[in-house]
């Protein structure tokens, strides 16, 4: 029997609905205190003000009216976590919207949840006379939405550590850094907020170097450092990444795209000095396999058609988007018409393999996940020893992630159903854009970048394409960066709500 | 035969005229749907400068967006001497035509569509983009912010 939710269970969602929506709404404030004080933009300043108040006004509201005492279970939380995404996207789509630089509404939230969920797919109409402010929100989206929305609420806006546990859990993470849930999320903020400094500073000075003027070296320092380490792919300027023309931008670009495509795990055995667990750890591992096996691929595909002349250029073009592509952040050094125009079936086939195992479990990055695949490859391995040994033999298989653990059944079980469910994200998109006319290769290519939340485009994606698809795109997105689960989480949430007694 | 000679210098000169005023601009949607047949040829680009020019010792990069796509301009130092505006929210870039060398990929540039120009003529100056104040976005801002701190007193209140 399904058990209709209780009014307390609605209330409970509102309140912590509501919370985030405040934290939302004050992030609002960085781009209209910037666009005021830096960039000297007085209408976009304003838009940020209005959206913000309409945040803050609806989170105060929401939280007030459901004000709760009672902790968030974990169907709940997941409730939560879904929908927040969702309002995410629309209220953050106001500011956008406001700036006359989207067609439409639809656009806009196109181009907000692509940027929380860290995918990097764009809508943006004219974005070289965008102003700055407009332009350091759609970085900032993917370094709060990277990090995780309810990273947000948890360190700074709701407190009780059995519902941050929930809400954590929702926005599909399933490891602690540390035993405290708010020292992990708080731990999280520290790890990004030191490599944002970083990284600003490092992207800012080689910027100076390749000429840039200082203020906007620094300026497109810290967006391309924000949208490459949480593997989203936005750029400031239309032409992505080539606009930059140096070797030098693109090495600093590998090297944060790679690292904010690991595990938060990881980093945090790094910064305890455990430096051996890179080695060690079964996703580093498979992601070096993987990338081997893809960068094979690839390459004989456009050395077989002969799109390089030169062996070097060959590697630099197709390591870039093949590194891009894997880490699921996007950018790129071609454009979007190459790939189709050029890039021929077998390479953009590497390419789409890439980006739908995607990067590491717990890090900014998308797709079916390192951690994933190594458990898929070590519980096959151990069910060709099953075949082969005697019938009498137990049969156990090991691997290490931050410890050496045993492969149980259930874990493959629930890997599996996760897996599965992100080839049907991949298939869904296909399908609908096959429907729509465009053509099979295309259409998976974009389909999965959507899902895997990468951002690499062949061109599917425009302005002029139909609602539906932009649509299937934004919860193809939506879907892929919550792991499914808080998603089904919702419709469950629905369904019990309509059918339950 | 006078009336011959007189045509015939009629057809040369508009042949001249022609060639100078129209030379044949190619967009960047053309350029990149027909990469391989531009490839190496020399084109006609035409739009406005955006971004930033990035001076590299003798030489400088600019990008030039045509309406549709930036195409990324090689340029020798000299010739960008003449460009004062580049495109961004506050600017109208000049708009350029730039003669030059297309490249589907780059051997000097690591692979890089671009265009090595050998000439860049200014046709329009770009200038300042005023974004006058909108007094509707002001009052919708001044009216939000009044009615949330109202609302956040009032939630004070209600709460003691």
């Amino acid at each position: 029997m399904i058990l209709k939710p209780q009014i307390n269970d609605i209330k409970n969602i509102g309140y912590y609905l509501g919370r985030i929506i405040l934290g939302i709404g004050l992030t609002m404030f960085l781009p209209f205190i910037m666009g005021i004080i830096l960039f000297r933009e007085a209408n976009p300043a304003l838009d940020f003000l209005i959206s913000a108040n309409i945040a803050i006004f609806i989170g105060v509201t929401l939280s007030w009216l459901c004000k709760t005492n009672k902790e968030l279970h974990a169907g709940p939380a997941m409730v939560v976590i879904a929908l927040s995404w969702l309002a995410a996207m629309a209220l953050s789509a106001i500011p956008l919207s406001l700036s006359g630089h989207y067609k439409s509404f639809l656009d806009a939230c196109f181009e907000t949840m692509s940027g929380f969920t860290t995918t990097g797919l764009t809508l943006v109409q004219d974005l070289d006379h965008l102003s700055q402010s407009h332009n350091l929100w759609r970085h900032l989206g993917p370094f709060l939405g990277g990090q995780g929305i309810a990273i947000i609420a948890i360190s700074f806006l709701v407190k009780g550590t059995s519902g941050s546990l929930n809400l954590y859990l929702g926005e599909g993470r399933d490891e602690k850094l540390v035993p405290n849930i708010i020292h992990t999320a708080r731990f999280i903020w520290a790890i990004s907020i030191v490599y944002l400094i970083l990284g600003t500073i490092l992207l800012g000075l080689v910027g100076i170097s390749i000429g840039l003027k200082p203020q906007s070296a620094f300026f497109h320092g810290a967006c391309i450092f924000m949208a490459g380490f949480d593997t989203a792919g936005f750029s400031p300027q239309s032409p992505n990444i080539l606009y930059y023309h140096s070797l030098i931008y693109e090495i600093v670009i590998i090297f944060f795209m790679v690292i904010g495509s690991f595990n938060f795990n990881l980093h945090y055995q790094i910064w305890r000095g455990n430096f051996k667990e890179i080695w060690k750890n079964i996703e580093t591992r498979t992601l070096l396999f993987v990338i081997m096996i893809v960068i094979l691929i690839t390459m004989v595909g456009l050395r077989q058609l002969g799109v390089y002349s030169d062996g070097i250029i060959l590697f630099r073009k197709g390591f870039f988007q093949l590194i891009s592509g894997q880490t699921t952040t996007g950018y790129m050094t071609i454009y979007a018409q190459q790939f189709i125009k050029e890039w021929g079936e077998l390479a953009l086939i590497g390419i789409i393999i890439s980006m739908a195992l995607g990067g590491c479990a717990c890090s900014t990055a998308g797709g079916i996940k390192m951690l994933r695949v190594g458990i898929i490859c070590k519980a096959f391995r151990q069910d060709v020893k099953r075949i082969i040994l005697s019938p009498s033999a137990i049969v156990v298989q090991k691997f290490h992630h931050i410890r050496t653990m045993f492969i149980e059944d259930a874990q493959v079980r629930a890997v599996l159903i996760v897996t599965i469910g992100y080839f049907f994200l991949y298939g869904l998109g296909t399908l609908i854009g096959v429907w729509l006319g465009y053509p099979f290769l295309e259409a998976l290519f974009e389909s999965t970048s959507a899902a895997a939340n990468v951002g690499l485009s062949c061109g599917i994606t425009d302005t002029s394409m139909p609602a539906i698809l932009k649509i299937t795109y934004i919860i193809e997105m939506w879907a892929g960066r919550l792991e499914l689960m808080s998603v089904f989480a919702l419709f469950g949430f629905f369904v019990a709500y309509l059918k339950g007694k | 035969m006078k009336n011959f000679f007189l045509l015939l210098g009629l057809c040369l000169a508009l042949n001249i005229s022609n060639s100078n005023c129209y030379a044949q601009t190619v967009s960047s949607s053309d350029l990149l749907s027909n990469n391989k047949a531009y490839d190496g040829e020399i084109v006609t680009y035409q739009g406005e400068v955006i971004g930033d020019v990035m001076i590299r010792q003798d030489y400088a990069w600019l990008h030039v967006n045509d309406g549709a796509i930036a195409l990324g301009i090689w340029a020798n130092r000299k010739m960008v001497q003449d460009i004062l505006y580049t495109g961004n929210y506050h600017k109208k870039g000049d708009i350029v035509e730039v003669t030059g060398i297309f490249h589907r990929s780059c051997l000097e540039h690591g692979g890089d569509l671009d265009i090595h120009a050998s000439e860049i003529k200014k046709i329009l100056s770009g200038g300042s983009d005023p974004h006058p104040l909108s007094r509707k976005k002001a009052y919708l801002g001044i009216f939000s912010l009044v009615l949330v701190l109202f609302f956040y007193a009032l939630k004070k209140i209600f709460q003691r």
